[in-house]
């Protein structure tokens, strides 16, 4: 099977596997998303609670659950893997460039957002997905581990709300080329639909990101 | 002169330019001044005047490469003021002229960089991991036997355009020269969508694109990242659709292909 192993370790195989497991992560970004809506009503969070607690016991999602951390893994993985390759094929720099004639900001610096990301991701873990499932939270009205009272009381904090908003922002950036470069990547790239996903992969990462923000946002300022 | 300016000034200039004795030496910037350059000289015509001072005053010349001066030959590879073949789009260095330049102007000359692109000298490179590519698998197998009538394999209008405008790639490097990755896959997906476009090219399709691509890895070009800047920076404009094109038929190859190794 060693075709099978060539072919994901040549350069183009790495970044197919880039592309295939960023779009995963999109898929998850959307349900997450959604799920937590669930904030914004007005229940003093019997609702987030019922959903949070579904997902944390549900063995379908507990399964789904490893297939996301698979996906972060082999992305960052691959991204470790190609930046290095990047790095060392040009040895010594220019003295004078100007890439910003000829590309734009957020598809050169990938790998900055992504480490932003990935810095936000290791604190909202352990602040919120560590804390549910191996912590010590109060149970709700129903009985339920009440996240809800410890997202609150995270989101009143103004540095917390900075790092989540900057994390958004980042994230933003980090779709705005991600998204139609996985495209191109997986080798779909064509007159008829390349420019409807440039456009959908812009308003997608706008809306998800938007719709994050607002949750710190949200609670700090109006609850 | 046909075409020129009479009333275009001459130009004094201030050059830095990349000075590297040898491969294995270190290089440097190094500053020089041109006087009474005129606009209507295109970039390398200047360098000709900076190396005929040199030359007067016994120093060594700046080495750079350069061949048919018409811009069909890729050969003049120069990093002007941080862009591949300078500040005009669709050009190439040759075909830049001192027009696009002020009276007065510092400009940076550096050779393309790349770890896969040595330094022979000064500014000339050594582009023959370009050349291994090619031999990996960037060509048609000929056969012999009668020559075939022409138009004898019917081949639509739409797809010869596509190939013709992807053999259009020169070979000069510019797209490995701008992209932050050193990344050569514009040059190697123009090569592979030329030939794969036409039935000439589908008998040696799968195992084209799989060497080409192997041997690209082992000349250590970095991987692309979808920037851009080399389809922007392409003298002749190979778009970008031809690196979607590579990675279909990379990943069709791949898959279907009946080499196990």
């Amino acid at each position: 099977m060693s075709w099978i192993s060539k072919t994901f370790s040549s350069s183009i195989g790495r970044k197919i596997i880039m592309a295939l497991t960023g779009l995963f992560l999109c898929s998850f970004l959307v349900v997450h998303l959604i799920g937590n809506l669930q904030l914004f009503k007005d229940d003093g969070g019997a609702a987030f609670n019922i959903y949070s607690h579904f997902m944390g016991t549900n063995p379908l999602i507990r399964t789904l659950e490893w297939g996301l951390v698979l996906g972060f893994g082999f992305h960052i993985y691959e991204a470790l893997i190609l930046t290095r390759r990047n790095q060392a094929a040009r040895g010594i720099g220019y003295v004078e460039s100007r890439p910003s004639q000829n590309s734009s900001w957020q598809s050169r610096n990938m790998g900055l957002l992504g480490t932003i990301i990935l810095v936000f991701l290791l604190v909202h873990l352990y602040n919120f997905f560590w804390r549910a499932r191996f912590g010590d939270l109060d149970p709700d009205i129903n009985n339920n581990d009440d996240l809800y009272t410890l997202v609150v009381s995270s989101f009143h904090q103004w540095w917390y709300v900075l790092l989540y908003v900057l994390a958004q922002v980042a994230l933003c950036y980090h779709l705005i080329h991600g998204f139609r470069s996985a495209f191109q990547t997986v080798g779909l790239n064509h007159r008829k639909y390349t420019p409807a996903i440039k456009i959908f992969g812009y308003v997608f990462s706008v809306v998800v990101c938007a719709g994050f923000a607002a949750m710190p946002l949200y609670f700090y300022f109006f609850k | 002169m046909a075409g020129s300016n009479p009333n275009a000034k001459p130009m004094n200039l201030t050059l830095k330019v990349w000075r590297q004795k040898n491969r294995a030496a270190a290089g440097q910037v190094v500053d020089y001044n041109v006087r009474d350059i005129s606009p209507d000289m295109s970039f390398l015509e200047m360098l000709d005047v900076l190396n005929e001072d040199l030359l007067r005053k016994g120093d060594d010349p700046v080495a750079f490469d350069h061949d048919c001066r018409e811009g069909i030959c890729g050969s003049c590879n120069l990093f002007i003021n941080g862009r591949a073949h300078g500040p005009e789009s669709g050009t190439t260095t040759c075909q830049l002229h001192m027009r696009k330049f002020s009276d007065g102007d510092t400009i940076v000359i550096e050779p393309w960089r790349a770890n896969s692109f040595p330094v022979n000298k000064d500014l000339s490179v050594d582009r023959s991991a370009f050349d291994r590519i090619i031999q990996a698998g960037g060509y048609v197998s000929v056969n012999t036997g009668g020559a075939p009538d022409g138009n004898e394999i019917p081949i639509p209008k739409e797809i010869a355009d596509r190939a013709f405008e992807a053999a259009t790639c020169i070979g000069c490097g510019a797209c490995v020269a701008a992209c932050k990755n050193a990344s050569a896959m514009l040059f190697v997906s123009a090569k592979v969508s030329q030939l794969a476009l036409l039935p000439q090219g589908h008998v040696e399709r799968a195992t084209r694109v799989e060497n080409m691509v192997a041997q690209m890895d082992i000349e250590g070009f970095g991987a692309c990242t979808n920037i851009g800047s080399c389809a922007a920076e392409c003298p002749v404009g190979i778009s970008l659709e031809n690196i979607a094109l590579l990675n279909r038929e990379f990943l069709t190859a791949k898959a279907s292909s009946n080499n196990l190794s």
